[in-house]
């Protein structure tokens, strides 16, 4: 989230013309400081409820991890420095959060991202009905996680879940869905997409009918099949929107937690027996609000923090190179 | 400074910006002095509770209200234990928001006698201290209590032990269904393992049944049949060492390595649903268990089960679970509110807890009571429950609680299902175990 303001304040900032371009005198400067009191005035309230809501938590928990404490005394507890950091660098239930965390985001991301531009494709074409599909595809992305994530876990239950007995009906076995670990991650994976693929194919769809028709139209003359003009008008034509929803997606992906929380069923926040589906924000949770090491949970949230700008800042490095290769 | 209206207007805004996001700090700090304390005004307590405790249900919030007119109670209730205790945590670390009476499970409750004793009323303090502690099992008054003897809230209810099993399922599997038969099955954990084995052997028993429903049961029930369950005298966590864990892990570890489990997680989604499908034969029972179970299947369980005592019991009963009600010493009316929680507490109340909604008292006198003694379950084969938990809870090992039970039985319970589910070795399963508990206790 944080990131994401962050973004948002960037483009504020980058949007009026650089004032520094055209150096005016001083006094000048001065006036228009004064001139522009209103729209300062007016992005003012955004910026307290941001202090107020983001940036004081987070330094607040930067605060936090350095200090060994429990939930119920929250500004007690003893300086540690960065011991926290240490342990969580040793400790195997980090790292196998971390796993996955990449797995399941894995999982859930590509399969995702394809089959909503592959669904973007089909609705740009003129079809009967359009905008009832596309109201539909939206439908899953307006369901709160916790109802999705219920009724899945109970499609996947392992005695009673109607995937098994559906399974069962054809003659195969049926799947201990949440005690495997490849099978508890696919499962997850499956309500992550359920619940995604239709927001970000929409995305999509509105990035495709911005580009222009005679493109399509060129290509058309220069022989090119349906496919080929996917290939190579839609999609590249789409790669900034692209990039943007990988960046999002993946965001989300490094913050999975309610899905995985629930999907055990009964209120635990291991992950699974072998804590084979815990990703990152249940460990969080869990060392928070199960066992009540607010510190140790503060730590990982700053490595989860840490994690997400490594990767944001790897996506825009291979963006950037990119599109400096097309040019 | 200001030039002109309209800087004026822009310097306003952001002020009122100021204002919507600096919140409503500041609390009422109300609390009544004894002296003051008019038993007869008008006052409105609140009560926290979580799960089902059952107290609205069993009446008693509406007895009180028409003994003392002037009083209106108003419960908040959470569902689920785990989530009620963070929220009583934040309430505690702030000493604000709290209700004028708060629950607390034994789960629990060792945390707060450690690090926020002083923020609940001291019950040893209190003029008529000897006649309330008389009013409790002993173990039961010492866990409410710090060591240095103050003692922060009085007990409701406690889950005292015995073994539920389906009596239409044993017939099936050619085992008797006589509760004294039954009782004579199983006088150890190994004999109850035997039983599960020949059960399982059965060709005639319900297809895809199992003997019972988790190791969890075996687990949760029998560590606290040994000297020590999780903790050492002090209460600090030694699950490693202790012999109420070494027991309970031997004996469940083999029931779900041999698969005589359903293996569901409690209280989970598909345990639920597990009841009214038969899909065990045998569920461990402290005495609130006899409400989940009823509730889960409803008329069509009724008469189906019927209780025989815990395995092990003859040489130590156990005790799993049960609930404490304290009240919170800065509230605005702390005296109402003792008032309340002494009636609520009180071995009168008990009884009707038990014989209303089936919790088994934490009060010897409660427990004596003829009208304890002799109750029975008709849900449950009209099973003496007055009788079997009675005996129970007299016979019961006092193990010392502590501030992480909860997380380290979990640490065991889902190591457990990962034996059962053939994820891990049973000594594998046993280092897992340890290793969660020791990341759940802070190490």
């Amino acid at each position: 989230m944080t990131i994401a303001s962050g973004t948002v304040r960037e483009a504020a900032i980058a949007a009026p013309p650089p004032r520094s371009a055209a150096p005016p005198a001083r006094p000048r400067k001065r006036r228009q400081l004064t001139r522009n009191r209103w729209g300062y005035a007016y992005v003012a309230p955004f910026f307290l409820v941001f202090a107020a809501f983001s940036l004081y938590p987070f330094m607040y928990t930067a605060w936090v991890s350095l200090h060994e404490t429990s939930l119920s005394n929250i500004n007690g507890g003893t300086w540690v420095g960065l011991e926290n950091y240490r342990d969580l660098l040793q400790s195997e239930f980090f790292w196998n959060a971390t796993r996955n965390t990449f797995t399941i985001g894995i999982l859930a991301t590509v399969p995702q991202l394809c089959m909503a531009l592959g669904l973007a494709h089909l609705l740009n074409y003129k079809l009967r009905g359009r905008t009832f599909f596309r109201t539909v595809m939206l439908m899953p992305y307006a369901t709160s996680i916790a109802a999705a994530t219920l009724v899945f876990s109970q499609l996947f239950g392992r005695d009673y879940g109607l995937i098994n007995t559906m399974l069962e009906a054809v003659g195969l076995q049926a799947i201990d869905w949440e005690a495997g670990t490849v099978s508890s991650q696919v499962a997850i994976a499956v309500i992550v997409t359920w619940r995604w693929t239709g927001y970000n194919a929409l995305i999509y769809l509105a990035a495709m009918q911005s580009i222009p028709g005679e493109l399509y139209e060129a290509a058309e003359i220069d022989g090119a099949s349906k496919w080929k003009q996917f290939l190579h008008v839609t999609i590249p034509s789409l790669r900034p929107t692209i990039l943007f929803t990988i960046v999002v997606s993946t965001i989300g992906a490094v913050q999975l937690f309610g899905e995985p929380l629930l999907f055990a069923g009964n209120g635990t926040t291991s992950g699974g027996s072998s804590g084979q589906y815990q990703t990152l924000g249940l460990l969080m949770y869990q060392q928070g609000w199960s066992n009540f090491h607010i510190g140790q949970a503060a730590t990982t949230a700053w490595a989860m923090f840490m994690i997400i700008l490594v990767i944001v800042g790897v996506n825009a490095v291979i963006g950037r190179l990119r599109a400096r290769a097309d040019r | 400074m200001f030039h002109s209206s309209k800087s004026r207007a822009a310097w306003g805004a952001a002020l009122a910006a100021v204002l919507l996001t600096a919140g409503c700090g500041g609390s009422d700090d109300a609390s009544a002095d004894a002296a003051d304390y008019d038993p007869d005004a008008p006052v409105t307590l609140t009560v926290g509770t979580f799960g089902t405790m059952d107290l609205d249900n069993a009446g008693l919030y509406d007895e009180y209200m028409e003994l003392h007119p002037n009083v209106t109670i108003k419960q908040n209730n959470v569902a689920q234990s785990a989530a009620y205790y963070k929220s009583l945590q934040t309430r505690m670390a702030a000493n604000s928001g709290l209700d004028d009476v708060q629950a607390m499970e034994i789960g629990f409750i060792a945390d707060v006698v450690r690090n926020h004793a002083d923020e609940f009323v001291d019950w040893s303090q209190e003029e008529n201290a000897d006649e309330l502690e008389g009013n409790f099992y002993d173990w039961k008054w010492g866990q409410a209590s710090t060591s240095d003897g103050a003692t922060i809230a009085l007990g409701t209810d406690t889950g005292p032990q015995a073994m539920c099993y389906r009596k239409d399922m044993f017939e099936q599997a050619g085992l008797p269904t006589d509760p004294a038969e039954v009782a004579a099955l199983w006088p150890t954990w190994d004999e109850y393992l035997e039983v599960a084995e020949q059960y399982m052997a059965s060709p005639t028993k319900p297809a895809n049944s199992f003997f019972l429903d988790s190791p969890a049961s075996i687990f949760s029930s029998s560590v606290y049949q040994g000297d020590l369950a999780y903790n050492d005298e002090e209460g600090n966590p030694i699950p490693a060492e202790s012999d109420g864990v070494e027991q309970a892990w031997e004996y469940a570890s083999q029931a779900a390595d041999e698969g005589l489990t359903a293996n569901l997680s409690q209280f989970g989604d598909e345990w639920v649903a597990a009841f009214p499908n038969g899909a065990f034969a045998t569920i461990a029972c402290p005495a609130w268990m006899l409400g989940y179970i009823s509730s889960q299947m409803g008329e069509a369980g009724a008469g189906l089960w019927d209780i025989a005592p815990l395995p092990g019991s003859d040489e130590s009963a156990s005790n799993w679970g049960g609930s404490f009600l304290g009240v919170p010493a800065d509230g605005p009316n702390v005296e109402a509110a003792k008032d309340l929680v002494e009636w609520l507490t009180a071995p009168e109340q008990q009884v009707k807890m038990f014989t209303r909604a089936a919790h088994f008292p934490s009060s010897p006198q409660a427990a004596e009571d003829p009208e304890v003694v002799g109750a029975t379950n008709e849900y449950f084969s009209n099973a003496p429950t007055g009788e079997i938990f009675g005996e129970s809870a007299a016979n019961i090992q006092r193990t010392p609680i502590g501030p992480y039970d909860t997380q380290i039985q979990e640490a065991f319970t889902t190591a457990l299902t990962d034996v059962a589910a053939g994820g891990a070795e049973i000594d594998e399963g046993w280092d897992n175990a340890l290793k969660a508990a020791q990341q759940a206790t802070g190490g």
